[in-house]
């Protein structure tokens, strides 16, 4: 039997469908979390030439992996808006940014902490490291003008093109560190090569990465739940939720 | 198991600073996130709930 995707593209529909996979999402990343952090703290050997402080690696390439892939979902969600003129597209869109924002933050803070002890600096105008400053840039751009348009719809179609200039910088990016011989490091996983890592602590990374994968999703779920219901407060399926009937009779 | 003592575990090898200072910011930031969507959906809910047991406006 084909199902109808479409039926999903109305806010009604997802407010509720993302209201039940929520406590699967978060649950499952809390776990993730938990069994990535045991690996990565308990499990994987220490680094025979970085020792302890490897294990930032942990929280940092998963944060880094995150903070591309959110803003890869999040100018996929503006196309999709702008093309199809779908309300709910532009709403994920905006649910992703401060996540996004906040991987961004995330990989750059690690990434500096990580930084003094190994290469003796706390920061380098180096390919990788400027290029993912320029996505934290994105990020708050992309909400800021979002924030600075009153009328909504204006709003979200002129943060959407801002969104999808700045999609040519997840592949610089990525690539930085091949096309600039700079300080930050090659990739850690690759598709082609053989990992060039101790199998434990290779377990620990891409378990943690599940774990943010499954939390980006859960925290965008919560925020465009919250959209959604702020955008269509006048609506009568709103009105008649229950859990907004049950609060309504208690005042 | 690479650790003898919880104070090992603690110190990590002498980078403490850098590896707790990592992890404790994420974990505070995640943390924050996750309290502000929930006072944003309760705020919501009650403004919403408000709004629908005012009395309906005079035709």
């Amino acid at each position: 039997m084909p199902i109808n995707l479409w039926r999903f593209a109305s806010p009604q529909m997802f407010y509720t469908l993302a209201g039940r996979s929520l406590p699967w999402c978060l649950g499952g990343a809390a776990v993730l979390a938990l069994a990535g952090l045991t690996i990565g703290f308990f499990v994987a050997p220490t680094d025979f030439q970085q020792g302890e402080s490897y294990r930032i690696i942990f929280l940092h390439v998963a944060a880094a992996w995150m903070s591309l892939i959110t803003y890869l979902a999040l100018a996929f969600w503006c196309a999709v808006g702008l093309i199809m003129r779908t309300r709910l597209s532009f709403m994920m869109a905006l649910a992703l940014a401060p996540t996004g924002a906040l991987m961004t933050a995330i990989a750059l803070w690690s990434g500096s902490l990580w930084g003094k002890p190994t290469w003796g600096t706390w920061w380098a105008w180096d390919a990788r490291i400027t290029s993912e400053l320029i996505l934290l840039f994105l990020y708050v751009g992309f909400l800021s003008l979002h924030a600075a348009i009153d009328d909504v719809r204006r709003a979200d179609r002129a943060a959407a093109l801002l969104a999808l200039v700045g999609v040519v910088n997840v592949p610089i990016i990525y690539f930085s560190v091949k096309w600039w011989n700079t300080l930050h490091q090659g990739a850690s996983v690759s598709l082609t090569r053989a990992p060039s890592m101790a199998g434990t602590m290779l377990a620990g990374m891409l378990v943690m990465a599940l774990a943010a994968w499954l939390y980006c999703i859960a925290v965008s779920l919560m925020r465009v739940r919250a959209i959604i219901l702020e955008r269509e407060s006048d609506a009568d399926w709103v009105k008649a939720l229950p859990e907004l009937r049950s609060l309504a009779h208690r005042a | 198991m690479t650790w003898g003592s919880a104070s090992e575990f603690f110190a990590m090898g002498g980078y403490a600073l850098y590896v707790w200072g990592s992890y404790a910011v994420a974990a505070l930031a995640i943390a924050a996130e996750l309290a502000l969507l929930v006072r944003r959906r309760r705020t919501l809910l009650r403004r919403l709930g408000r709004s629908l047991s005012l009395p309906k406006p005079a035709a």
